[in-house]
């Protein structure tokens, strides 16, 4: 058979488990009884739940059958920006479910724990020696908790020296959650325009840098998908004023093992352990976002930490200028073992290679669709590459009639309408895992969308027609909310 | 979404740099958004609005605009004393798409200085500015 992409539509419908149940079925068989009848306890006696009676296979369908509702990274390309959504590989999950790892209780003494506490101590070191930062926290639950943590840290270490700052500087394209970040711990986040090139403007900077300002909150790369080349001039322009740099580093699958984040000027940076370290991601949750810092900043970082004498590790809590607790527990444990895993199966060679392979699969396509879609900023990207609607505009196609016909090619659509400072913005990120085959397969349905724009655009306005789900009227559900049944 | 050809600019109104008009309306100044802003912005899902009695200067955030691709910050195109809210926009948002000059209306303001109102764009000169910066 000679397979082509695209889907062929056989999905299956399919009903609640409680309108699939039947009386009488069952899913089991109790054995034979070999004790005598006694009555039941009066406080048990009574109805049971409310459960459907279904069959193994009943329930073996229904949730197979869900599944193929759903488009993931097991199933094809998932090109959306911000958000690296590469292969996780199954290896991770087996580690994860080791007997001794995933039953392994969060009260246990630290005596009993001594692997887990292990695998933190290491998994610390590595973060930091992936980004040249000096300490690390594990603790936050996804990025925005670490950009919280960080702020945390940046307001903690200006009060350590009876500083009290007011305001944090956020480039129009650093992600959407930092301006929140900084808000939610208290400061006031002021705006700062990128130049015509998507950059950082070292000189806009040091205008509104002054000592009311507590530091910045960079994107590298960032939201364009660019590099910020004058990071360490504008680090040195926010280190001159007492200010400190943040950097978040939800982009770091650009970066690894290339870029070395304290020597470009960074004080703190958050990773995306989901994101950057194959940690499965999309559904909602648990991610990690360990927060990294340098040697001046560690005494400020999340309690308890991790130490190591003599190959005994320990949980310390002794750290009397620390932010405190942030997390349940010690973190969202069984993604760190997942993150811990792909590193050390990995290397940092083949770390370094991801990073090199993501990079340039998206200068492909960005190479190979500029002359179809709109390129914004026409120059180097990094790990994403971002387009407009502008050309298909003429034919009123916009970017997410685009989005929605590219999943009948049978793909994931791209992040549309962000960064904010893209009017239309497609924003594609293939990630390393993608080989060139299925690089150029994506290409070719692109293009076959912008040749439909032309001549059938109704064909995109309706689409998509083939999923499971049509097009979905979120005006409706935006405006008028059912929020119960 | 629309070319510049195709919007509806209305000569009765003034307009401001964030795409908010501005219209004289007996004693008070009514405000509301351009039909650029609001194809620009797409189907409008949520208007957050001031309380009748906030006094907000010029270049102030009044309010945001929330349609399905992003949220968007209001500007006060003149300073002054909010005397009234419509609030029908609570709940029938889409009024800003259908009717941004009648029925989607945002807020009336009791002017600070007159003079403002005076320093707005004429439909020629907005026009003039949208032509400069059509994506």
């Amino acid at each position: 058979m000679n397979e082509t992409v695209g889907t062929n539509g056989l999905i299956f419908n399919e009903p609640l488990l409680w309108e699939k149940g039947v009386s009488g079925r069952t899913g089991f068989s109790m054995p034979r009884r070999d004790v005598d009848n006694a009555p039941v306890d009066e406080n048990l006696a009574g109805k049971g739940p409310d459960f459907p009676d279904l069959s193994e296979v009943d329930l073996v369908r229904h949730y197979v059958r869900l599944s193929q509702w759903n488009f993931s990274v097991d199933n094809g390309m998932y090109p959306l920006g911000s958000c690296t959504m590469k292969y996780n590989p199954k290896t991770n999950e087996r580690q994860a479910a080791l007997p001794g790892i995933a039953g392994a209780h969060p009260l246990l003494p630290e005596s009993l724990s001594q692997g887990m506490l292990q695998l933190m101590h290491e998994l610390s070191d590595d973060l930091c020696r992936i980004t040249g930062l000096d300490a690390v926290s594990l603790q936050p639950a996804a990025g925005a908790h670490g950009e919280l943590t960080g702020m945390l840290i940046i307001y903690a270490y200006h009060a350590a020296k009876g500083e009290k700052r007011s305001k944090i500087l956020i480039p129009d394209t650093a992600h959407g959650t930092n301006p929140a970040s900084a808000s939610l711990c208290g400061f006031a986040s002021i705006p700062l325009a990128s130049n015509e090139q998507g950059m950082l403007d070292p000189a806009a900077v040091a205008e509104l840098m002054d000592e009311d300002t507590a530091g910045i909150m960079v994107t590298n790369p960032n939201t364009l998908g660019l590099f910020e080349e004058n990071i360490t001039e504008v680090a040195k322009i926010v280190h001159d004023k007492g200010g400190l740099v943040y950097c978040d580093g939800a982009n770091m699958n650009a970066l690894m093992g290339v870029v070395n984040m304290k020597d470009s000027g960074v004080d703190v940076l958050h990773l995306n352990l989901h994101k950057t370290f194959s940690t499965p991601h999309g559904g909602g949750g648990p991610g990690a976002g360990p927060v990294c810092v340098t040697k001046a900043l560690e005494p400020f970082l999340p309690v308890p930490r991790v130490t190591e004498e003599n190959g005994r590790y320990a949980f310390s809590w002794d750290h009397p200028q620390s932010v405190g607790k942030l997390h349940a527990f010690w973190g969202n444990f069984g993604i760190l073992v997942r993150a811990y895993s792909y590193i050390r199966s990995m290397g940092g060679e083949n770390l370094k290679k991801a990073s090199q392979l993501a990079v340039l699969n998206a200068n492909y396509i960005k190479e190979r669709l500029k002359g179809t879609y709109h390129l914004p900023y026409d120059r180097p990207c990094m790990h994403e590459c971002v387009f407009t609607d502008k050309h298909q505009q003429a034919h009123k196609v916009s970017t997410l009639d685009i989005a929605k016909r590219l999943m009948e090619y049978g793909f994931h659509p791209p992040t549309v309408y962000f960064p904010l400072v893209v009017s239309g913005a497609l924003m594609i990120e293939p990630t390393e895992t993608e080989c060139k085959a299925d690089l150029d397969r994506f290409i070719e349905a692109m293009k076959a969308i912008d040749a439909e724009a032309k001549e059938n655009p109704d064909l995109l306005h309706d689409a998509p027609k083939i999923p499971k789900v049509r097009r979905l009227d979120e005006v409706a559900a935006a405006r008028k909310p059912c929020l119960r049944d | 979404m629309k070319e510049i050809g195709e919007l509806v600019l209305p000569e009765d109104v003034r307009y401001a740099e964030d795409h908010e008009w501005a219209k004289q309306n007996g004693k008070t100044i009514r405000i509301g958004i351009s039909d650029y802003a609001q194809d620009q912005l797409g189907d409008i899902v949520f208007v957050e609005l001031p309380q009748t009695g906030d006094v907000l200067a010029k270049g102030e955030e009044f309010g945001t605009v929330e349609s399905v691709k992003a949220v968007s910050e209001l500007y006060m195109p003149l300073g002054g004393k909010i005397a009234a809210v419509n609030a029908a926009l609570e709940d029938a948002p889409e009024k800003v798409n259908n009717a941004p000059y009648t029925d989607g209306w945002m807020i009336e303001v009791e002017a600070e200085d007159p003079g403002e109102f005076d320093l707005l764009m004429d439909k020629e000169a907005y026009l003039k500015m949208l032509k400069g910066s059509a994506p």
